[in-house]
């Protein structure tokens, strides 16, 4: 081709579609919600271009994620040594100075608060982890145990922001949305990205979660996850109305299509193609989505797996079988959060209450996808937006303690999908205070969990007002080592 | 600058324009590195600006002009070997051939630099020739047209005129016309026919509506606090003030002054100052635990990205922790923007109820006005009982010297614990318990010596009486109480999900007090009638208990008053003791107490009316007796004067005082049911601003004042280094780009899209205009004539480009799919509250009044609950009229918007968005066939279709109007009306479905119609809200 047609034809495309402000057309970026005219069909990859950047592991992603900040020396960091301190103040030389909450800066003392709880080490692999734990310990083999995860902030608003969109404050897409933008569904009845909520039992105020959390940010909206409910429709807007039988839904939906089908003659738009063909869609999802949640088909055995909170709709337990189903059908990211986990006082109680509403259905989860196969291509990853401080915060009794927000150092465990089973990586200092090992950045992790997707954190970039946006903003090293 | 290299070319190769075809090349791929950003640049080398690029270095050039062989820049990027190529690998950015050919043949040119073209001031464009002299209707066709003709191109046919009025109405009312309106304008056969449906529409009271929900986006508007509580706040007055504004068609030059400073204007007036909530839309916290400092500069920075965003169409923010890499902003300037908004009067942690201060109260014109007469008569009133204040005064000194004497002291018979909080929290009963202090309590003046003053994370622990089922009880103490809405006042009881024990707590201004067994089976609990708002006054809470295990047993007086309870529980038959302590201003779940707190007793019995009311009076006027004078505080005043008159006035002052008690106590009720507002307000003593080291709140470098980026202009000579300054800098001549950003923007209002297509960046990296002549006349015209928008609007509008049909043909498919060149109208699928407001006017049951409160339409229930702190906030649905609203006055909770926003593309209103994304969504499609919303609206228009005609192609065509604003053709009149005669037969004999489909909403069924044929219209209804059409904008 003369070069000079060939510099045309290029300088179209770049004003056509390289340039556009928000990037749909440029990169096809057809994930199932979005058969946008201008995109192409639902493909395996659509943000990232033709292919992944490595060689997936993982094909999609169940987040457990433990909302309010588990205390990490009372369930992963063992640190005997500290039985010793009880009461003793945190040392100077430990905490460096680093700041505190408001809610503990002004007390006078920061008392060592050792964990009540026994330890002992689980499978193979000798990890460690404590009463708590009994059942998550049976599969310990699958886990690898990172005690070194860091992050930058300190309240639970801007942590649990951070850690879901690498970013403190509102306005990033979450991690789900860029794993839609990126890899697209790899259902045609189901949304890419799925949101499951739950309460935990702890006697204590659960903190608040928004919209934002699961939402797309500069995204285009149809990334953002879709929060399933426990009651009423599971998706918002599903059932038909009172009323309306499926036969009547069907001829409004048969004559909708007949009479857009008309326009689209007449106009040749072709979001009207794409339009009728959400609304079938939408009319498919009407009994995918049900049939998806009905897990009356289930058998018994599976229900004694997970426990028997597992035939209550909406509890943790039930949320886990719910999204191993999700995972069976192929959906992309499948997010847990369950709440009730910011002990600032009675911890020995709640932990122990919120450690009960996990541990069975989390090693349930982690049976029942390895013994369908499933563990081989799904990742999972269990932790909350920060640890907690290994002094009390308020009175320190012989029983009785709280604990406030620790940044600097918490626990999170990851299994299946091309992460290295049965290893604990990372290690803090003896008041579990500092990482002195192996720290992991929440960049690090993100980074990490991108490439088990195949993916390489620092290509998969959408620009937006100039400037090319990624997960792990300008940060993030994998971690190879946690990886097979 | 054209926008020359569109398909169907010019002919031959003309000269590279470095605007056009480098800059876009260098910034995206070479800037990061060799760009403004000092602080990163590599090997010392800056390629942003020509005399860097072309100086002369010690081992080579990077530009050698005519000379792309000896130019280092040329060598590196067209390099065979990956470690000298540029850029490099591990920035995952690449030059294509053709970037690497248009750079060497740019160097062969010269290697001429242009400043960025958004960065100079706009130039009145002289207005191009066209060939088709017959089609333009104004400047803005030779613009459209000549571009088209210069590549072999034509502009579409008119649009209908059905088509047409749909389109203006939509545009500039946000509403569907009525088939009347359509009737009479496609009648109307004078030549100025649609000029005056223009002027029509401009003048509606619909207008400000609908120019103002574009607005809400960018100023981030919403009815929520944003951050983790996300508490409500009033908003509103705000976007009132922008709906009048639009209406009256404010010029934009003095819109952007009263929203960005209104405050700061000479005699600035309530009006100037609700304009100033534009930027106090943003969101602010209540977590506790937080670093105010790290918040409150969070707080100016979203001002600052809001504020450039919206007036520059720069994203500035970069460059808050480094030089922009792409655009002329160095840290430092970022930090003279920042000077402009960091000495509001406000704070980073907000736990203020009323809404993030600084407030502006806001009576309405019926409360100002009850407000006057209520201060009226409390002056009178005054003024009657003033001529004898000398003399009350007098005798009441002489009279106080008595007075204690007089007063039963509080009893001491089974005083089982005293806590006095003069500056210690321990107990100073005659048992002397004890007591441990958790956390550093802070004490105040109190009712009677000093106070304890708790933030709901202090608390005081003691052992004392023990708590059981049989053992009689009194508490009596003292409150100030704050403004969390849940608190614990004290409590003797287990943090286990039986909450065995006692507990006092305050829920939404009412005490409630709980004893219990085990929560849920047994246990008592009752719960003032009355509120108790604080509104700042000391407040005496007393609960006594008779031992005998029933509610009736259990009694509450507030200010030695016996108070009427509700009583929830009363089943106690087990134990309700517990080796739990007893906490003051706590309860081991975590709750505490925030506010002042002073003279708390228990009792072991319960202790009678008479012996509460010695309590009150004796803390009361003993506190205020032994306090000099001037230093007690007008409650301690007022109720010495009060006590007295009661026991030693005349009947006159007695029937006075009382008479004037009930005044004030009125003039309170009603000041605390006034809104307020959140506006910008100075400091007294504003703070410095500090260049932030890395962005950080904690980091301060350099002082900085307030100033504008040099590239942009200078700050003007005789205005205030304010943000009143800058206001009017950024609606000066000398600011290049405010106009061309607000010009785009209503464009892209109009048009779907802009001529600048990201409308959030004109800087460096954004996309280069379609039309940049046309942009640069718009902004010239518009910035000449006043910045007069209804005339922007008018222009655009009334262009034969905006009234082309917006049909497809395959070669404009082919040729233009984005519509860049605008050889068709626009089309576009409406944005989320124009499709439900256009379902609620088709359907008739739209409510046409304009501001006040947000509403509460429709929304499945669940959805705050799910993700609110604790579970604690419900959607409570309004009924009626505020059903049918239009969209803009939703209530927006930004933790959980509507949801109906949120699946057509809504922003979440955290940030600034001035560009909705427009996706293609089944979900969409279950909003629109399931959502009450739209089957209460397809029964309404069904209703109507049923009014209208009494045959089944009248009811469908009046219908299809009613949506589309056309009628049907044949085909498509006779696929519903077979619809119907399916859904007719197929309803027949199904009453309970009948029934249930016709309830859904709240509005009344017409008893008239036959209500099996309502069923199959509201079927029939149902499809023409979804239809494809009637969601577009076409």
């Amino acid at each position: 081709m003369n070069p000079l047609d060939e510099l045309k034809i290029a300088l179209t495309r770049r004003q056509f579609f390289g340039r556009t402000a928000t990037g749909i057309g440029a990169t096809a970026l057809a994930s199932l919600l979005d058969e946008s005219a201008s995109g192409s069909p639902a493909t395996a990859v659509a943000g990232l271009g033709p292919k992944p950047h490595f060689p997936p592991r993982a094909k999609r992603i169940i987040y457990l994620f433990m909302h309010g900040g588990p205390s990490q020396m009372d369930l992963f960091d063992y640190k005997p040594g500290l039985a010793a301190r009880h009461g003793e103040d945190l040392p100077a030389s430990v905490r460096m100075n680093q700041r505190l909450t408001t809610m503990s800066s002004r007390q006078t003392t920061l008392p060592v608060a050792p964990s009540p709880f026994k330890f002992a080490q689980h499978g193979r692999s000798g990890a460690w982890m404590s009463e708590l734990l009994p059942k998550l310990g049976t599969v310990a083999d699958d886990l690898c145990i990172v005690r070194s995860v860091e992050t930058e902030a300190i309240n639970h608003d801007p942590a649990v922001t951070f850690l879901q969109t690498g970013h403190q404050q509102p306005g990033r897409p979450s991690f789900g949305a860029w794993l839609s933008y990126g890899l697209g569904s790899e259902n045609r009845d189901l949304p890419a990205f799925v949101v499951l909520t739950s309460r935990g039992s702890a006697i204590s105020p659960a903190d608040p979660l928004y919209a934002r959390l699961w939402g797309a940010g500069f995204l285009p909206s149809n990334h953002q996850g879709v929060s399933f409910r426990s009651s009423g429709d599971p998706v918002l807007y599903l059932s038909n109305p009172e009323g309306v039988a499926d036969d009547d839904r069907r001829r409004v939906l048969d004559t909708l299509a007949e009479l857009n089908g008309k326009q689209h003659a007449a106009t040749l738009d072709p979001e009207i193609d794409t339009r009728i063909k959400q609304y079938e869609m939408a009319y498919r999802m009407q009994s995918s989505v049900p049939e998806l949640t009905d897990t009356r088909g289930e058998t018994a055995e599976t229900f004694d797996l997970y426990g028997p909170d597992a035939r209550t709709p909406g509890t943790f337990a039930a949320n886990c079988l719910l999204a191993r189903r999700l995972a069976e059908r192929g959906v992309r990211f499948i997010q847990l959060y369950h709440r009730g986990w910011d002990q600032h006082y009675n911890l020995p109680s709640n932990v122990r209450l919120q450690a009960g509403d996990v541990d069975q259905p989390c090693a349930a989860l982690i049976t029942d996808l390895k013994r369908r196969g499933l563990l081989d291509d799904t990742l999972v990853v269990w932790g909350g937006e920060f640890g907690r401080t290994t002094y009390s915060q308020g009175k320190l009794t012989a029983t009785n303690f709280g604990r406030d927000h620790h940044p600097r150092c918490f626990t999170m465990w990851m299994a299946g999908g091309g992460i290295r089973p049965g290893t604990t990586y990372g290690e803090t200092d003896d008041y579990c205070y500092n990482v002195v090992r192996d720290g992991v950045h929440v960049h690090d992790l993100n980074a990490t969990l991108l490439r088990c997707l195949g993916i390489d954190h620092t290509r998969l970039v959408f620009k937006f007002q100039g400037r090319r946006y990624r997960l792990t903003d300008v940060h993030g090293k994998v971690v190879e080592r946690i990886l097979v | 600058m054209t926008a020359a290299s569109f398909a169907g070319e010019p002919q031959q190769q003309p000269r590279l324009s470095f605007n056009r075809d480098i800059r876009p090349i260098l910034s995206d791929k070479c800037f990061r590195c060799h760009g403004p950003d000092a602080a990163h640049r590599e090997a010392d080398l800056r390629l942003d600006r020509r005399e860097d690029a072309v100086s002369p270095k010690p081992a080579c050039r990077a530009i050698v002009p005519g000379k792309p062989a000896e130019s280092e820049v040329y060598r590196r990027i067209s390099a065979k070997h990956a470690d000298e190529r540029m850029p490099p690998a591990e920035s995952q950015l690449e030059l294509t051939a053709v970037e690497i050919e248009l750079v060497r043949r740019w160097i062969e040119e010269g290697a001429e630099y242009q400043p960025h073209w958004a960065f100079i001031p706009p130039r009145e464009e002289p207005i191009p020739q066209v060939k088709q002299r017959g089609w333009p209707r104004g400047p803005i066709d030779h613009f459209i047209l000549a571009e088209l003709e210069s590549r072999g191109m034509k502009p579409s046919a008119e649009a209908w005129r059905e088509t047409l009025i749909r389109r203006l109405s939509l545009d500039l009312s946000g509403l569907p016309p009525t088939p009347e309106e359509i009737d009479a304008f496609v009648a109307d056969r004078s030549a100025d026919a649609y000029e005056k449906l223009v002027d029509r529409l401009l003048d509606s009271p619909r207008y400000g509506e609908r120019l103002a929900l574009e607005w809400l986006d960018a100023a981030r508007y919403a009815d929520t606090n944003g951050y983790y509580y996300d508490s409500p706040r009033h908003s509103w007055p705000w976007r009132d003030w922008v709906i009048a504004a639009f209406n009256k068609n404010m010029p934009f030059d003095r819109f952007t002054v009263e929203q960005l400073a209104g405050d700061l204007l000479p005699d600035a007036r309530n009006d100037d100052r609700i304009a100033t909530g534009f930027n106090r839309n943003h969101m602010v916290t209540n977590e506790s635990g937080v670093i105010d400092e790290e918040y409150r500069t969070g707080y100016v920075v979203d001002r600052v990205d809001t504020t450039t965003t919206v007036w520059l169409g720069l994203t500035v923010g970069c460059a808050r922790c480094h030089d922009h890499k792409y655009d002329p902003v160095s840290q430092r300037e970022y930090y003279e923007l920042f000077a402009c908004f960091n000495t509001v009067e406000e704070k980073g942690l907000v736990k203020d109820t009323a809404g993030p201060p600084p407030l502006l109260s806001l009576p309405t014109s019926e409360q100002k006005q009850q407000l006057a007469e209520l201060s009226e008569k409390c002056k009178a009133c005054e003024a009657e009982s003033k001529a004898g204040i000398s003399e009350l005064k007098k005798a009441i000194a002489v009279w106080e010297k008595t007075l204690l004497a007089k007063l039963e002291p509080p009893a001491v018979d089974g005083l089982a614990a005293h806590f006095d909080f003069e500056e210690r929290s321990e107990d100073r009963g005659p048992d002397a318990l004890p007591s441990n202090v958790v956390g550093t309590i802070d004490y105040a003046d109190g009712v009677s010596g000093r106070a304890a003053t708790f933030d709901a994370t202090q608390y005081v622990e003691f052992d004392g009486l023990k708590l059981e089922r049989t053992q009689p009880f009194t508490i009596a103490t003292w409150l100030k109480n704050g403004s969390l809405p849940s608190t614990c006042i004290v409590s003797k009881m287990a943090s286990t999900a039986d909450a065995r024990g006692f507990e006092i707590t305050w829920y939404k201004s009412q005490p409630r007090v709980h004893l219990v067994h085990t929560w849920g089976h047994q246990a008592i609990e009752i719960v003032a009638e009355q509120s108790f708002a604080g509104r700042g006054l000391w407040k005496q809470l007393v609960v006594t208990y008779d031992g005998n295990g029933k509610a009736a047993g259990l009694k509450l007086y507030v200010d030695g008053k016996p108070q009427r309870v509700k009583v929830r529980r009363d089943t106690l038959d087990g134990s309700m003791a517990t080796d739990e302590p007893w906490r003051i201003a706590w309860k081991g779940m975590g709750i505490g107490y925030e506010g002042g707190m002073d003279e708390l007793r228990l009792y072991d019995r319960a202790l009678s009316a008479a012996e509460i009311d010695a309590i009150y009076w004796r803390d009361m006027l003993g506190g205020a007796i032994a306090l000099p004078v001037a230093k007690r505080c007008t409650q301690q005043r007022d109720q010495l004067e009060g006590y007295y008159i009661e026991h030693e006035g005349t009947d006159e002052q007695r029937k006075l005082a009382a008479e004037l008690a009930s005044l004030r106590e009125q003039e309170a009720t009603l000041k605390s049911e006034v809104i307020s507002a959140p506006v910008m307000h100075e400091m007294e003593s504003p703070r410095e601003t500090h260049l932030l080291v890395r962005g950080q709140y904690d980091q301060p470098g350099d002082e900085v004042q307030p100033g504008v980026p040099a590239a942009l202009g200078m700050w003007p000579a005789d205005e205030p280094r304010n943000r009143l300054g800058l206001a009017r800098w950024l609606v000066s001549p000398q600011n290049p780009l405010a106009a061309r950003v607000t010009v785009n923007r209503y464009w892209q209002l109009m048009f779907g899209e802009g001529l600048v297509r990201t409308a959030n960046d004109f800087g460096l990296q954004g996309e280069l205009p379609t039309h940049p002549e046309l942009l640069d006349w718009l902004a010239v015209d518009f910035q000449r004539h006043g910045w007069d928008v209804k005339r922007l609007l008018r222009w655009i509008v009334t262009s034969a480009t905006y009234r082309q049909a917006s049909s497809l043909t395959p070669k404009l498919l082919a040729a233009d799919p984005d519509n860049r060149l605008l050889a068709r109208g626009p089309r576009y699928r409406l944005a989320a509250e124009l499709i439900r407001d256009q379902a609620l006017a088709a359907s008739g049951l739209l409510v046409a009044r304009i501001g006040g409160p947000s509403v509460r339409p429709y929304q499945p229930p669940g959805i705050w609950e799910a993700v609110s702190y604790n579970g604690d906030q419900t959607y409570v649905q309004d009924h009626g009229e505020a059903l049918y609203r239009r969209s803009l006055y939703t209530f927006w909770k930004r933790q959980a918007p509507p949801p109906m926003t949120l699946a057509f593309d809504g922003p979440t209103r955290e940030i600034c968005t001035v560009r909705r994304a427009r996706t293609n969504t089944p979900l969409q499609a279950l909003v629109l066939l399931n959502d009450v919303t739209y089957i209460e609206a397809a029964r309404n228009l069904a209703q109507r279709m049923m009014q209208a005609s009494s045959e089944a192609t009248g009811c469908v065509g009046y219908g299809f109007r009613r949506a589309t604003g056309r009628l049907p053709s044949d085909d498509e009149a006779a696929a519903l009306v077979r619809l119907y005669e399916h859904e007719r037969t197929a309803y027949r004999g199904r009453q309970e479905a009948i029934e249930k489909l016709l309830a859904a909403g709240e509005s009344p069924v017409d008893a008239a119609l036959e209500r099996t044929e309502l069923a199959a219209w509201t079927m029939v209804a149902s499809v023409l809200l979804n239809l494809d059409e009637t969601v577009t904008q076409h």
